[in-house]
């Protein structure tokens, strides 16, 4: 700038002829650049391949949607995540599978039979692979011995412990040849049982029980799954086409033997952005059909006037203590003084303020079956108020104690995430004005917070589970002392032979009398605060139909979804959702 | 030249080793690693795991590994994409944040050259006020709020007129790329506008033009010949830094529209600690900086006689 006054004085005569030729020439200059820009637009198109649809098109039957993520494995075997797990949901089936209404029928097994200690299945004759060759019993044993071989290390070969001899390949001791299943010839699979498993059914939907051809496994020479032709498919879609980081795109899988029953022709996911906004705007401007809402584009969501549909999506949230040697949190009274001053509807109506969270009262969610109905219907929670006065009295108590005249503050640990600082400002502050107890918040990215729970380097942590099967033991056992997840190191004799109950008896009652006792002792020891059982709320083009939306397994799925003609009234909002709507309002 | 050419390569290659030193420890330091998951593993898992990736042999072996690897070109295997080599992420992805660097510079440079000049030419007159108002703005305003502006006008855009001129985002098409290109070149732009206008304005008052003028050569001559040809020289220098930046920063850009660029790897793991990954985009890209430095280097040369290569 100082250049430029200075300058001025100088050349100032000159201005005014200056100013014209000047001026024309930059004309020029920029026209020549326009146009060399255009030419430059040309080339690089000759990288780039077609565009996208639009949202629905009921002409081809196709939805296109949006990912938040590239899926990261799609090897049944080794995947662990939500978004993998969608995809394969799509393009895979396991033995039995989850209907619209959220039971499970049968899938690639037409006929089956679960005793206590065995199971045998009866495959159908029509189940085939994409490359038409039939889906046998062979398939389903070649994918579990792959997932518990320990050489495979897959994150998820845990639960395939219920099959004889399981835990014990994936622990190295015995060779994957020892598992106790067989195939007697191409469609019968029997196997045997580590010890009855009252909720197996219910494992057999998920993607790591999904079979695998062994054949092309070992064509594809350590590639499998890496792109859509590295992976055979023997679901409803395939994957038509997988761009790395940009769309993956399924479509009707002909062979399927239920091909039939399903409408969609194919399912394009257009766009990758983990950007909830920019998601928004894609649905806004009719690209996508369907997409998340976070507290900030809610607003918007609401003055667009859309209808917006929330679902309990499964998870709970919770505070955990650590327990381990030398923590004040060890202190019953401490814990307890915590419990009594924490409000957790409060921090779901006036800190998270997103629809469709509910306040959280248990370890286990609402939507969990009990014996007959819900089993938080069956088994209400046990419930806290609010009590400073008591809190005080018990938080003397610790420091009588623990011996301490003033309670040092304690370390909660959290994400970076806005929702977590929101939320762990909110306890903050909470502790410090009903108990006057200090809390350093210890905020890490993703995989720090991780390590330091693994390691334990915490007094409380920010925490959540969400559940693999349909059933109160996903939860139930969080906090046995066995359970490498319970980061706290939380061990307690009676909650460990509640949780043994449970999962070897196949009474129901017993077992959830058991599962009540559990859903007991985290209350009553205070072991954890839960915070919130959490919604999702979304926003979908009225066009599209028979979204499933589940807590377990596949979701959103589009297996049976379809799309209307423009125009037709919309009188099927009522069954649009079932599950959705059974579960979002059960026990709410 | 040659020897300079030759000299400048080995110092290049100092500077990368250096870079991918700093790096591996530095990542190695961080709490955390890229086997940790949300659902805790049991220890025999785990083992497996390190074994699967090498994470159980010592630091100092791990990284004479790693280089004996980086030498040969090979970065290995994803931790989060884990069936994708690192080479194929870096040559998939970065053509894309080069298609879309390449635009975002050539607006900007363009757009820097001719707003620079004007505001020159106008100096301290309305259109130099307005417009270095703009550059403020442009300099000062993060590249988020941009990218989100730009989307949220798109949309907007495209409601008023009730089709779709512009793409909400997505990548396919050339015009997929205009709106995340401007987006993304609009910083360096207010950036090279600002540089343009001060070297103009200081040429302005050199010897030469006042020879020049004295020769009676045309305004016009002297403007484009002398002035305006002298005035890029800083630009062009700052040029091949800003590819590089424009390249490597697409990160926002490439989240919000949807774009399939390497920006998005970069930065992603990092905060999944990706170790493989992040070596080799942080390697890839440091490689890259330096190249675009020696390239303007020589360029300069051309450009600027009076500079020697030697």
């Amino acid at each position: 700038m100082r250049a430029g006054l200075l300058a001025e004085g100088v050349v100032g005569g000159t201005r005014a002829p200056l100013d014209r030729g000047a001026l024309l020439q930059l004309l020029g200059l920029g026209l020549a650049g326009v146009v060399g820009l255009g030419a430059l637009l040309a080339v690089l198109s000759l990288w780039t391949g077609s565009g996208a649809a639009d949202g629905v098109d009921a002409a081809t039957s196709t939805v296109t949607l949006a990912l938040s993520e590239e899926p990261p494995q799609l090897d049944a075997t080794r995947t662990t995540d939500q978004v993998s797990g969608r995809i394969l949901g799509h393009v895979m089936e396991g033995l039995l599978r989850y209907d619209a209404r959220n039971r499970l029928v049968p899938g690639v097994a037409e006929i089956w039979e679960i005793g206590e200690t065995s199971a045998s299945f009866r495959l159908r004759a029509d189940a085939v692979w994409s490359n038409g060759e039939p889906v046998t019993a062979h398939d389903f044993i070649f994918a579990w011995q792959k997932a518990l071989d320990p050489a495979n290390a897959s994150q998820y070969a845990f639960i395939l412990y219920p099959l004889k001899n399981g835990e014990a390949i994936n622990r190295g001791q015995l060779p994957p040849s020892a598992l106790a299943a067989r195939a007697e010839g191409d469609r019968t699979l029997v196997v045997e049982l580590e010890r009855p498993v009252p909720y197996f059914a219910k494992l057999l939907a998920f993607p790591t029980y999904f079979p695998i051809n062994e054949a092309f496994y070992r064509s594809r020479e350590g590639r499998y799954a890496a792109d859509a032709e590295d992976l055979l498919y023997n679901g409803p879609f395939t994957i038509a086409r997988w761009v790395h980081g940009a769309s993956v795109r399924l479509e009707k899988n002909q062979r399927y033997w239920n091909a039939d029953a399903i409408r969609l022709n194919a399912i394009d996911y257009a766009y990758i952005t983990s950007d909830a906004n920019a998601s928004l705007n894609f649905y806004k401007d009719g690209k996508i059909a369907m997409t998340g809402l976070n507290s900030e584009n809610l607003r918007d969501a609401l003055q667009n006037r859309w209808n917006i549909r929330r679902f309990t999506d499964g998870s709970v949230f919770f505070m955990e203590f650590n327990y381990r040697e030398g923590r004040l949190t060890r202190n019953w009274h401490l814990r307890r003084a915590m419990q009594l001053v924490n409000d957790p509807a409060e921090l779901v109506y006036k800190v998270i303020k997103v629809p469709g969270n509910l306040p959280g009262a248990s370890l286990f969610p609402v939507w969990l079956k009990g014996v007959r109905g819900y089993f938080r219907q069956e088994y209400p929670a046990p419930t806290t108020r609010v009590n400073e006065a008591e809190a005080r009295r018990h938080l003397e108590l610790a420091k009588e104690q623990l011996g301490l005249t003033e309670m040092p503050s304690l370390v909660m640990l959290t994400g970076d995430s806005d929702s977590a600082n929101k939320q762990s400002e909110y306890y903050q502050n909470v502790f410090k004005r009903r108990l006057g107890l200090d809390i350093k918040i210890d905020r890490q990215i993703f995989k720090q917070r991780l390590a330091k729970m693994t390691s334990g380097e915490f007094d409380i942590v920010m925490a959540g589970w969400g559940p693999d099967y349909d059933d109160p033991m996903t939860f139930g056992d969080l906090f046995a002392s066995w359970n490498e997840n319970n980061r706290g190191r939380y061990a307690n004799a009676e909650l460990d032979a509640a949780v043994d109950t449970a999962r070897s008896s196949m009474d129901p009652k017993v077992r959830m009398d058991a599962m009540a006792e559990v859903q007991r002792i985290l209350h009553e020891d205070a072991v954890v605060l839960v915070n919130y059982e959490r919604g999702s709320v979304y926003v979908a083009n009225p066009q599209l139909k028979g979204v499933v939306r589940r807590a377990v397994g596949t979701d959103p799925d589009f297996t049976h979804a379809w799309i209307e003609a423009p125009g037709q009234p919309s009188d099927l909002a009522a069954t649009e959702h079932p599950s959705a709507e059974a579960e979002g309002h059960a026990g709410g | 030249m040659g020897r300079y050419i030759l000299r400048r390569l080995v110092q290049g290659v100092i500077t990368v080793w250096f870079i991918a030193t700093a790096t591996f420890f530095a990542m190695h330091n961080v709490p955390g690693d890229p086997l940790q998951s949300d659902k805790a593993v049991s220890a025999e898992i785990r083992a497996n795991l390190e074994a699967r990736y090498g994470l159980d042999k010592p630091l100092m072996e791990q990284y004479f590994i790693y280089l004996a690897n980086m030498a040969q070109g090979d970065f290995g295997i994803s931790f989060t994409q884990q069936n994708r080599e690192v080479n194929d992420i870096i040559a998939e992805h970065f053509r894309i944040s080069a298609a879309l660097g390449i635009l975002a510079i050539a607006f900007a440079a363009l757009g820097g050259i001719l707003w620079g000049a004007l505001t020159a030419l106008y100096r301290n007159r309305l259109p130099d006020i307005v417009i270095m108002l703009l550059v403020i703005l442009g300099i000062s305003v993060p590249g988020f709020v941009f990218a989100g502006l730009g989307q949220l006008g798109v949309v907007n855009l495209n409601a008023a007129l009730g089709f779709t001129l512009f793409p909400v985002g997505g990548w396919g098409t050339v015009s997929h790329m205009i709106v995340p290109a401007l987006v993304l070149g609009l910083g360096t732009m207010a950036f090279l506008t600002r540089l343009m206008r001060s070297s103009m304005l200081e040429i302005a008052n050199a010897d030469f033009l006042r020879t020049a003028r004295a020769k009676g050569l045309p305004a016009n001559r002297i403007f484009r010949k002398h002035q305006l040809r002298n005035a890029i020289l800083p630009v062009v220098t700052v040029l091949g830094p800003s590819i590089a930046a424009i390249t490597t920063g697409g990160f926002v850009v490439e989240l919000v529209f949807a774009i399939p660029g390497l920006g998005r790897y970069f930065v992603q793991a990092v905060q999944q600690s990706d170790y493989t990954v992040i070596m080799g985009t942080t390697v890839f890209y440091g490689a890259f900086l330096v190249f675009m430095v020696i390239v303007v280097d020589i360029i300069y040369g051309f450009v600027d006689p009076r500079v020697r290569l030697e």
